[in-house]
């Protein structure tokens, strides 16, 4: 056993780019549940967002219109699936397990010719002196811009859900679609908004995959994280601040269980294994033992009518 | 009267007539544990699906399912095929085993053919192909080439198979390098290009400088091009799209030869159940080409190692050997049979760590 060989800086580097995708797609998710809708195309909206920011980028050679192209294009998806739910009154659970099917085959189309190509690389921004700083600068200062867009997009989110008149709108949409519309507020348009808010922020986590983490394209590349970005949500109890606690321990500890293995560390490695999930659960059950429940419109259809 | 009489003899004639068009067609199915796109190994059996088409043209109708999770829901994918009229399966990942020696029980007139497994039946059979021939090539390269005397390997799941690879590519690597050490890291998946990528990283964050792979995606070739100085190995497939660097080389697997003389033999009712595990001699394992970022005097090495072990003049696993935990387990000389090797569950001498049981 050599801990030792694990070097802290590059542990919580690597942990926060492991940590970002989940987080971006689970913080849109959250916004998608809040409004009453569940949206199961999770995995569906990733994938296609992770080839619709590859291929934008590697064709213009900006990572930076890669994210917007992914943004665009999982919203787009999106889309189709709110033209289900709230225009065509479908299923929530169907179409969203549709979108899934149809994002996976849609993706592994549009990747044909992109297969094994590098694309251009995402800089990290040094910002000058902070990231100067010894170890607090490698860790906290100098990622690519989309960590800490993440970040900034965990306190926009908690900020618009709690301490504005728009959050107070889209909770009332969630919590009781009947009242809501009776109180004169658009239930359908802000649905179909918030939908496309989850939908550009699973392509946001997709592409971060796609360009930063691994970076290269395959066929299902995203391999199950949007399954994981909607059970954090739940487990977060639909809250943002948890989401975010969530996703870090759930990348965090992958990340340390990888390092831990390649160290020679004296534990199981079946346990190493099963500690993402099972840490990040435990915690996470612990800490809403308080009354969080979910959003009461959550998954039921709505039309103005009833 | 005689218009209702005719029109259900059409429909009797029609009806015979697509039955036996049916009849004359093989129907040839393959599960897949990863997507066709996957650039390794499910991308070659697909590649073998289609040298069966190529082969056999009209006479063949060839079905498939990527994806397919291992466990109880492959039972479900195989048990779909075989009531959709497939005459020969292939299973093509481990953990099909079970599934497909329990399927095969309720069709005895579907074939089976199941990859890198050892459970066999009256309609199953196995085929495997014996990759430690390349992981020996491979172990030697990396041995010769790396620098910080960290070796890195992504394994997947704790089976024999895998665990073969890890002690032959040790075994060679030692074998020029007294001082290479193993860094081995279990990504409990096959397919799963994130994690991959996360494992390779790990490894050369803690000073690995050939990262050697047993799952099927590109992800850590990928990894390592963006690490810069680590050199990989092409898995499964040749992986070019990274060659020269960082893939140097790479272990093929060619399905394609198999699949084919597989389906001749159910067309022809000659297939009976064989237990097939061909290595580099026969073709069923290729060597990609070695880039010119390996020096021409250890490239010479290898693929005099490659040669001799094709010929058949040198085994892998010859010893002396011993297990890990320091008993005999080759004498001098004494090549290991294939029980052995099938069934292998010991790291050998000098590697570092326990093997998840």
């Amino acid at each position: 056993m050599d801990l030792s060989s694990i070097s802290p800086t590059l542990l919580l580097a690597s942990l926060m780019v492991a940590a970002t995708p989940i987080l971006l797609a689970a913080l849109g998710e959250l916004v998608v549940e809040r409004s009453g809708v569940l949206n199961l195309g999770v995995e569906g909206m990733m994938i296609t967002g992770a080839i619709c920011g590859f291929a934008v980028a590697v064709e213009t050679g900006s990572p930076v219109l890669g994210f917007v192209a992914a943004a665009v294009g999982g919203a787009a998806l999106s889309l189709l699936f709110a033209l289900l739910t709230q225009v065509a009154l479908a299923n929530h659970v169907a179409s969203g397990l549709a979108l899934t099917l149809f994002g996976l085959g849609l993706s592994a189309l549009l990747g044909q010719g992109y297969v094994g190509i590098k694309p251009p690389p995402t800089d990290k921004l040094d910002i000058p002196l902070l990231g100067d700083i010894p170890f607090l600068g490698p860790v906290v200062f100098s990622h690519d811009l989309m960590v800490y867009v993440g970040l900034a997009l965990v306190v926009a989110v908690w900020w618009m859900l709690n301490h504005s008149r728009a959050g107070l709108v889209l909770r009332a949409v969630g919590e009781n679609h009947d009242a809501a519309h009776a109180l004169g507020f658009k239930v359908v348009r802000v649905r179909i908004m918030a939908i496309m808010f989850g939908g550009a922020c699973a392509g946001l986590g997709g592409a971060y995959i796609s360009l930063i983490r691994v970076p290269q394209w395959t066929e299902g590349m995203t391999a199950g994280a949007g399954w994981i970005a909607l059970a954090l949500v739940v487990f977060a109890s639909w809250k943002a601040g948890r989401v975010l606690l969530g996703a870090y321990l759930f990348g965090g500890i992958t990340v340390l269980q990888l390092n831990l293995q390649a160290a020679g560390v004296d534990i199981p490695v079946e346990y190493l294994s099963m500690s993402p999930y099972v840490i990040t659960i435990l915690v996470l059950v612990i800490m809403s033992a308080d009354r969080s429940r979910a959003p009461a419109s959550l998954g039921r259809t709505f039309h103005a009518s009833s | 009267m005689n218009f209702v009489k005719y029109l259900a003899g059409a429909t009797l004639a029609l009806g015979l007539a697509t039955s036996a068009t049916a009849q004359d067609k093989t129907k040839v199915g393959f599960i897949y544990v990863g997507p066709i796109g996957d650039g390794g190994w499910t991308y070659e059996h697909d590649k073998g699906r289609l040298a069966v088409e190529e082969a056999f043209g009209d006479a063949v109708e060839t079905v498939y399912r990527e994806s397919v999770p291992e466990g109880a829901d492959a039972k479900r994918a195989i048990t779909q095929m075989a009531l959709q009229g497939a005459d020969l399966i292939f299973t093509t990942s481990f953990g099909y085993m079970e599934p497909t020696v329990s399927v095969a029980e309720k069709f005895p007139d579907v074939k089976f053919e199941h990859a890198t497994g050892y459970k066999a039946g009256p309609n199953v059979s196995t085929y495997s192909a014996r990759f430690y021939e390349g992981r020996a090539v491979q172990g030697h390269i990396a041995g010769k080439m790396t620098k910080s005397n960290v070796v890195g390997y992504i394994a997947s799941f704790p089976i024999p198979e895998v665990i073969r690879g890890i002690n032959s590519a040790y075994i060679h690597a030692k074998k020029v390098n007294p001082d290479v050490q193993f860094k081995i890291i279990w990504a409990y998946t096959w397919f799963d290009p994130a994690k991959e990528a996360d494992a390779a990283t790990a490894l050369i964050e803690q000073g690995a400088d050939v990262i050697l792979q047993h799952t099927d995606s590109t992800a850590p070739q990928a990894a390592a091009k963006q690490a810069g100085n680590v050199i990989t190995f092409g898995q499964a497939s040749d992986m070019s799209e990274y060659a020269p660097l960082p893939r140097v080389s790479s272990i093929i697997d060619n399905w394609g030869p198999y699949y084919v003389a597989r389906t001749k033999a159910v067309m022809d009712g000659t297939w009976e159940s064989v237990q097939t595990w061909d290595g580099i001699g026969p073709g069923m394992v290729g060597i990609g080409d070695i880039s010119d970022a390996v020096p021409a005097d250890i490239k010479a090495e290898a693929l005099a190692l490659k040669d001799a072990i094709a010929a058949g003049d040198y085994h892998p696993f010859t010893g002396p050997l011993k297990k890990q935990d320091g008993s005999d387990w080759l004498g001098d000389g004494e090549a290991s049979d294939d029980g052995t090797l099938l069934g292998m569950n010991f790291y050998v001498e000098g590697l570092e760590g326990d093997i998840p049981q």
